[in-house]
């Protein structure tokens, strides 16, 4: 269908694309999932909607209301469309170390954005967010990290999506980072198909990003669920650039760089399938198209160049 | 069976700044007892009640050891041992 009532109605259903180029055998083949293709241009609009639609469900969410949530921009972006259409105003809690299209974006649509330190990357954005909570009762956090919705949203869609248009899927990989992509995909995907591998590209940022005063100020989202996952893959930016422009110059694909960390994993999973003659088909996320990326540099120059320009910048 | 460990900042107390220090093991286990055998106080920073802290996570040539055996994990001459506090993401 490619008729909609309004953008709202739009959310999902997006294309699965094969990538006959990057396989690595006609036994072994990777597919994307293009969720660049979402109306935000992100896979957030599918937890953003579900979380909203939840919250007006159960009445904690009422018209005129403001919303508050920490994100690094995708889930804000989503978020400033949907509260634009819907009538709610919108308070996001960035790191500061996030790329100024992101920021431009939440401006555009009107949100009001409240930075977080660089150090400590989006910890910092959740404590703070959860200390404006307190002292806003009258806003509504739909808070990612620990909503069920996030994570149902992919039961619901894109789960479902993935079983339907390759039946034959025998890995899914994504992006970590409220756990919401995997967990709920994931589950879906094995209680439908209980050999299914599920595995997480974790992006590795520069030390900065790390600077937590103490152990103890780490952060695992409410929403993981260890048990769903099969594997867990830490990718750096260097990895993950070389990825995003081999997905470009290879097959086609303009995507952002996280995307590159979950290629990178894909690949890493395809290897091991053909290393064991085994078929395999690995379905992934294009978590975003890479427009929203191009001022940090990471499609111009030498990969080492755009590397280093990274380097302490949240890129997922 | 010499393996390169890299040391978040957090924990670089223990290794006198070093970012990354060799170990000797072939589990994780292993190299953590030799790590701590050489910068002292790191073992009770990684290991609490016989398992990872919840808050350190690490990684074997970039696969979480959480899915590889855990403390039991193999690791072989020549592999990188990463570990890094969890932070959030989204």
């Amino acid at each position: 269908m490619a008729r909609y009532e309004s953008l709202l109605d739009a959310v999902g259903g997006t294309p699965l694309v094969g990538l006959p180029r990057l396989s690595p055998s006609p036994d072994v083949r990777l597919w994307a999932k293009l969720e660049d293709r979402n109306p935000t241009g992100s896979i957030k609009d599918r937890p953003v909607l579900a979380m909203i639609e939840e919250a007006e469900r159960s009445g904690a969410l009422t018209p005129g209301c403001t919303i508050l949530e920490p994100t690094s921009g995708n889930t804000g972006i989503a978020l400033a469309m949907a509260a634009k259409l819907k009538g709610y105003g919108l308070v996001c809690v960035m790191p500061e170390n996030t790329s100024a299209e992101r920021k431009q974006l939440l401006q555009a649509y009107g949100a009001r954005i409240v930075f977080s330190p660089a150090a400590g990357g989006s910890n910092q954005a959740v404590a703070r967010a959860k200390e404006l909570a307190e002292q806003n009762p009258d806003w509504v956090m739909l808070y990612q990290y620990g909503n069920a919705a996030n994570a149902g949203a992919h039961y619901s869609g894109t789960g479902p999506e993935l079983l339907k248009d390759l039946p034959t899927i025998t890995h899914f990989v994504a992006g970590l980072g409220t756990t919401g992509t995997l967990v709920g995909t994931g589950r879906y995907l094995r209680e439908h198909k209980p050999d299914v591998q599920v595995v997480a590209a974790e992006p590795r940022y520069g030390e900065l990003v790390y600077g937590l005063r103490n152990l103890d100020e780490g952060f695992v989202p409410e929403l993981y669920d260890e048990t769903v996952l099969t594997g867990r893959y830490s990718v750096g930016s260097y990895d993950a650039l070389r990825r995003t422009r081999q997905l470009l110059e290879v097959e086609g694909i303009f995507a952002g760089i996280s995307t590159g960390a979950i290629l990178h994993a894909a690949l890493a999973v395809a290897e091991k399938a053909v290393a064991r003659g085994e078929a395999a088909d690995i379905a992934f996320v294009v978590a975003d198209a890479g427009w929203k990326y191009l001022s940090t540099g990471a499609y111009a120059g030498t990969l080492d160049e755009a590397s280093a320009r990274l380097d302490g910048h949240l890129w997922a | 069976m010499a393996v390169t460990v890299s040391i978040p900042t957090i924990l670089r107390t223990h290794t006198g700044g070093q970012k990354s220090v060799e170990a000797k093991g072939s589990t994780l286990a292993e190299v953590i007892e030799d790590l701590e055998a050489n910068h002292g106080g790191l073992k009770a920073r990684l290991v609490k009640e016989g398992s990872l802290h919840r808050f350190v996570n690490v990684y074997v040539n970039d696969e979480d050891v959480r899915f590889a055996g855990g403390l039991e994990a193999a690791v072989k001459d020549g592999d990188t041992v990463t570990i890094l506090p969890a932070v959030a993401g989204g």
